[in-house]
């Protein structure tokens, strides 16, 4: 309670003084980041720490990303961090271009989720009548197939290509995001100030992006932490099936299918990628549970 | 009571619609193909004859609506059609896969659910407490987990350095029981550990959502007891959205033994399911498609109804 308090004085105080918008949110947002329990600051620094090795991949690598350096399952040592793989190859490089190849796609799909389902939920909310009724129906039925079975489905009949991955995942989870970002959406289409801007005259493009986009972003932004979770783990599944990404390209999930023989042994190497898809999902967690609480808690005290 | 009837009689009749719907769906993926299934087959030796021949014995020289109508025929007698990659009939590749599959699912419900129904009803009593923040951040935590990372653990831990459970389960129809379920042990409990932290945290948000309603804090008030409050007030009302996040999860079971299938070689489902998208052998994924997903949409149909009929506010209509 005390937070809440001291959080509404604060944003009074500023008001008196306002500096230019967006260097207040910057600084405000550093101010919530310092206030952050430790489980999301461990998330945000996790988060950096693989978009950073993502980024800089082959410069923080010793060989190429598909570069056969010595026998087959050498063991950690020299040379080799993490020893070799099943065809010789460097598992350290492999799993640093694997957060690239791994993550990237994870990412590209949740945001074609998002422009597919956000544009959608939006429209619908804010349209209404037959459109609503047509695209709610749809994704109704896709949602009744589960993801996993469906995508499997799908891949047979396309086949399995990172083109189609993409497509197929995007398309799949579009459909929870459509849910969330239509029901997000009525409750503010229906809001006093949206209904004056009608009256004014507005066009549907304003009333949707000046309007009703700003109102639904917390929660939208909190799923697309979770979206990109299930996606990311999604597609690490279906790698590890073997019909996700396709070798030689590196990818933690057919790293854990093409080493697990060295399990039967007791050797935990195969087992980093597949620790390094659950950590990342875990620090994307906590920061998205340390946000959805930190967003509905200042809703509560509008 | 009549009424209650009536809702569930249309929630049902929902159900079958959207049965159909999914059936039409399966069915008519494969008249996405680029060309069709003959010329898929045959590849690059197909010949004008051939392809013709192919189709003929497909039927697929017939209209879509007449081939569905047969294909779905087949399908509720029990005949799947016949494999491409072997030529088998599906419905044998299929009998014994699928007690399998269901043989797990519901060994990993036996163990799962009264473990996390108990944990979250704990968790909400005593919310906030370290029990409480403690298993939130593990329930949390192995939600984000890869399914084969758990089971791999689970190897690691009990077959390699413990050696006490295989880490391959091979069974036969003819396996007795007891070493079914000892051979299949370890994937059951991968199955417990990935659905238990998501059973437990939304139990455990529907008691603490109810505990914060009116009518629970008039009982308090009153000067109640909090053991009669739980077992009279509270416990009533959380039915419903208990028996709910158990089915629901049900239904997440039976198809998150694809991936676990496959780390242990269980020979169920999931397993032929993805050998034969990998194969793309469009009539074997199609088949274990309608069988998953008409499992999903039945269990979700039962929690539907389940959570209406253990509604109080339905049971007695005023």
């Amino acid at each position: 309670m005390t937070d809440k308090f001291e959080s509404t004085v604060g944003q009074t105080a500023d008001a008196v003084a306002p500096p230019p918008p967006h260097e207040r949110r910057l600084s405000d947002a550093w101010k919530a980041l310092k206030k952050a329990p430790l489980s999301a600051k461990f998330g945000i620094i996790v988060i950096l720490i693989y978009v950073f090795i993502a980024l800089f991949a082959p410069l923080l690598t010793p060989y190429g990303e598909s570069e056969v350096v010595g026998a087959e399952f050498e063991p950690w040592g020299e040379g080799y961090l993490l020893g070799t793989d099943n065809l010789g190859r460097d598992m350290l490089t492999r799993l640093f271009y694997g957060a690239r190849n791994t993550i990237g796609i994870a990412f590209v799909t949740t945001v074609l989720a998002f422009l597919i389902g956000g544009v959608g939920g939006v429209l619908a909310a804010t349209l209404g009548g037959w459109m609503d009724q047509l695209f709610s129906r749809v994704v109704d039925v896709l949602m009744a197939i589960p993801a996993l079975i469906f995508a499997l489905l799908l891949l047979t009949i396309f086949g399995t290509s990172i083109p189609v991955l993409v497509l197929v995942i995007a398309v799949l989870d579009s459909t929870r995001v459509y849910r969330l970002a239509r029901a997000v959406s009525l409750n503010v289409v229906v809001m006093d100030f949206v209904e004056a801007a009608r009256l004014r005259g507005e066009g549907m493009g304003w009333i949707t992006l000046k309007e009703v986009l700003p109102n639904i972003m917390p929660p939208l932004v909190a799923e697309f932490g979770l979206r990109f979770c299930f996606v990311f783990l999604t597609i690490a599944a279906l790698s590890f099936l073997g019909l996700g990404l396709q070798p030689p390209t590196a990818d933690w999930g057919s790293m854990v299918r093409d080493n697990a023989t060295l399990i039967t042994y007791g050797d935990i190497t195969p087992l980093i990628p597949a620790a390094a898809i659950a950590l990342l999902t875990v620090a994307v967690n906590f920061v998205v549970d340390w946000f959805l609480h930190k967003t509905s808690g200042l809703r509560d005290d509008q | 009571m009549f009424k209650l009837l009536k809702i569930v009689l249309q929630r049902l009749g929902l159900g079958v619609f959207v049965l159909f719907i999914i059936s039409v769906i399966i069915a008519g993926a494969v008249e996405l193909l680029p060309g069709d299934l003959c010329q898929e087959l045959q590849g690059q030796s197909a010949t004008k004859e051939t392809v013709a021949a192919c189709r003929k014995e497909l039927g697929l020289d017939k209209p879509v609506y007449h081939r569905y109508f047969v294909w779905l025929g087949n399908m509720l007698k029990g005949d799947f059609g016949v494999s491409l990659a072997n030529g088998r009939q599906i419905s044998e590749l299929i009998g014994d896969r699928t007690a399998n599959t269901f043989f797990l699912a519901i060994y990993a419900a036996i163990i799962s659910v009264p473990l996390a129904v108990a944990l979250g009803i704990l968790a909400a009593l005593h919310r906030n407490s370290i029990y409480d923040r403690v298993v939130n951040i593990v329930t949390l935590s192995s939600i984000s987990f890869p399914e084969f990372f758990v089971a791999y653990i689970l190897i690691i831990f009990f077959s390699v350095n413990l050696g006490w459970f295989p880490s391959l389960s091979n069974i036969t129809p003819d396996t007795p029981l007891t070493e079914k379920m000892y051979k299949a042990f370890l994937p059951a409990l991968t199955l417990t550990l990935v659905v238990v932290a998501h059973m437990m945290r939304m139990t455990r948000a529907s008691i603490i959502n109810l505990l914060a309603s009116p009518y629970i804090e008039m009982a308090n008030l009153k000067g109640m007891t909090r053991r009669h409050i739980i077992t009279k007030h509270a416990l009533p009302n959380a039915w419903a959205p208990i028996v709910n996040v158990i089915v629901i999860n049900l239904a997440y079971l039976i198809v998150g033994v694809v991936v676990v299938e496959v780390v242990f070689v269980y020979p169920g489902l999931g397993q032929l399911i993805v050998d034969s998208v990998a194969k793309r052998d469009i009539p074997v994924v199609q088949s274990c498609c309608v069988i998953f997903a008409a499992t999903y949409i039945i269990l979700n149909l039962t929690a539907d109804i389940l959570s209406i009929i253990t509604n109080p506010r339905l049971l007695h209509p005023r």
